[in-house]
């Protein structure tokens, strides 16, 4: 072999070895400093220094925050701590680019919901939307976003009313704005209110998680809501019989229902020896405040795949 | 072997410093000092902080334009210049010259660091008028600072290689920028699917990570380095520098010269 062939196949061989061993190497430094990047990033937790400090590129990085906050809320196990860095990214987002709606429309779901399923922040999520309010006023669905943390997770219903009320104001609102102003102020049935919101975030959204989050809770809204004549079924058949039916079966046949009550995926409910009646797959409906099992905690819904 | 790369190198740090590469080192002392009179005079509690923030990214910045600047013209000055033809038709082979260029500019740059880093330290003590344990964390964030120099002067080298030098520029400098911010670049490419996945999955890890090696902000906080974290970056500077310098080797060594 010629001494220039021989340095080419060294050299190739060299390329080849040196560049596995440094993506190796790469690999190990991030799991030597995997939060690195988010906890990095907050040393400069102005968004005015961050702003000037883009020169005039703000949307990118505002852009690049919004990722963050988004791959952030994707490692769940963070967000119950009192480190939490969710609202701090949310808000340099915002800040950075004031029009990004989707940060505060994700952002409040994100803040809002109690852990795992958010970082149990409502006041903050109010926080974020009323910014977007303030430097959006036209767009009608943060009104709504907002008036649904004063109902779903604060039980605000007067906050709620103004919020649903003000947006029904803004040119070319949904109408269905006026409707939820107006159940508010009357404090409506909860599942009817509460089904009328999900059902209105399902139809108003084009993004595949909302809709998807907005069907998984009014799913577990239904079974709430048959657990609910259920308990209503079983406290009467007591009140005949001197005891708690054993099964299902047993209150079906009582009440004379055509075949057994079923969840939304038509598992038939059951009565447990402690007298509570349970959904038979608990995962299927993790937003449901009946019919799952004490201590149960529910796998983390509305994520980002990592 | 060894005595022509030592050679090569010598030439290259005693021509960057007959350019007047040095020459920066005055426009870094007026910047740190003045930083130094100025932050103590308008603000409070965090004049150590700033002066350890702008210098050790005077450092960065002013070591990565070096870098860039002169590593471009490395082999593509030395051609136009004829000089080149002379080197070759001595007894010393292609890869000789570019690994012996390699480390002519990075001594220049280490050097140039040395002066800088007694610059900061003479401005840390002008305003906190004692040094204390956590100052010595400053010392790991420029060692990291001169592992980037490493890969931008490889990287530079490879461009050169093969490039025009306001070509090489350009790329030099786009992959400094894009290596800043190579986490989010993986960040990015675990939230995508399918072929853009994979893509981006296989750009992030091709461009140089150039965030593990910035602890500028952690160190002005006096947050201590993980020992292992400064072998591992030891370690992929070293790797990535070679691949860079391998592939311009490479280059070089199949390049019509005529």
């Amino acid at each position: 072999m010629k001494g220039r062939d021989q340095v080419t196949v060294i050299a190739a061989a060299c390329l080849v070895l040196f560049l596995g061993a440094s993506i190796m190497m790469l690999r190990r430094i991030d799991r030597t400093r995997p939060q690195a990047t988010l906890q990095e990033v907050l040393y400069i937790s102005s968004p005015k220094v961050l702003k000037r400090a883009s020169l005039g590129y703000d949307g990118l990085l505002a852009d690049i925050y919004w990722t963050r906050a988004v791959q952030y809320f994707g490692r769940s196990h963070h967000l119950s701590g009192s480190d939490n860095l969710l609202a701090p990214l949310l808000d340099i987002t915002t800040q950075l680019d004031p029009h990004l709606l989707v940060a505060y429309q994700f952002g409040a779901s994100f803040l809002a919901p109690r852990p795992p399923n958010g970082a149990g922040q409502p006041e903050r999520a109010i926080q974020l939307m009323k910014y977007g309010i303030e430097n959006n006023p036209n767009d009608w669905h943060l009104y709504y976003d907002l008036g649904f943390v004063y109902y779903m997770d604060l039980k605000d219903y007067k906050q709620a009313a103004d919020a649903f009320e003000s947006g029904s104001k803004v040119p070319d609102a949904h109408p269905f704005m006026k409707v939820m102003a107006a159940q508010m102020a009357q404090h409506a049935g909860e599942f009817e209110t509460a089904r009328m919101l999900w059902s209105a975030t399902y139809q108003s959204s084009q993004d595949k998680q909302i809709r998807q989050n907005a069907l998984e809770h009014l799913r577990a809204l239904r079974v709430d809501e048959d657990i609910t004549h259920l308990e209503e079924a079983m406290t009467r058949f007591e009140q005949r019989n001197g005891h708690p039916p054993a099964s299902i079966a047993e209150l079906a046949a009582a009440e004379g229902w055509h075949g057994l009550p079923a969840d939304p995926d038509g598992h038939p409910y059951k009565i447990t020896a402690e007298g509570r009646i349970e959904v038979r797959v608990p995962d299927d409906f993790p937003f449901s405040a009946k019919g799952l099992p004490p201590g149960y905690k529910p796998i983390p819904r509305f994520h980002t795949p990592e | 072997m060894r005595s022509r790369i030592v050679h090569i190198a010598s030439n290259t740090f005693r021509e960057a410093v007959r350019d007047r590469v040095l020459y920066n080192l005055i426009g870094f002392a007026l910047l740190l000092s003045g930083a130094a009179v100025l932050v103590g005079q308008i603000s409070i509690d965090i004049e150590k902080l700033v002066v350890i923030n702008l210098g050790l990214t005077a450092v960065s910045l002013f070591g990565v334009v070096i870098a860039i600047f002169i590593g471009i013209g490395l082999v593509s000055k030395e051609i136009e210049k004829r000089t080149l033809y002379t080197v070759l038709s001595r007894p010393v082979r292609r890869w000789e010259f570019i690994v012996g260029k390699f480390f002519g500019l990075s001594g220049t740059l280490v050097v140039n660091t040395f002066f800088m880093a007694i610059g900061v330290f003479a401005a840390l003590f002008y305003v906190s008028h004692k040094f204390v344990k956590a100052d010595g964390l400053i010392l790991v964030a420029l060692y990291f600072i001169v592992l980037e120099f490493l890969i931008i002067v490889s990287l530079a080298l490879l461009f050169s290689s093969f490039s025009s030098p306001l070509l090489s520029a350009v790329f030099a400098f786009s992959l400094f920028v894009i290596g800043s911010f190579a986490e989010d670049l993986r960040n990015f490419a675990r939230m995508a699917h399918g072929i853009s996945g994979w893509l981006a999955t296989a750009a992030a890890y091709l461009v140089p990570n150039f965030s593990a090696f910035n602890v500028i902000s952690s160190i002005a906080h006096e947050q201590p380095v993980a020992a292992q974290l400064v072998l591992q970056n030891t370690l992929y500077a070293l790797f990535y520098a070679a691949t860079a310098l391998s592939g311009a080797v490479l280059i070089f060594q199949h390049r019509d010269l005529k």
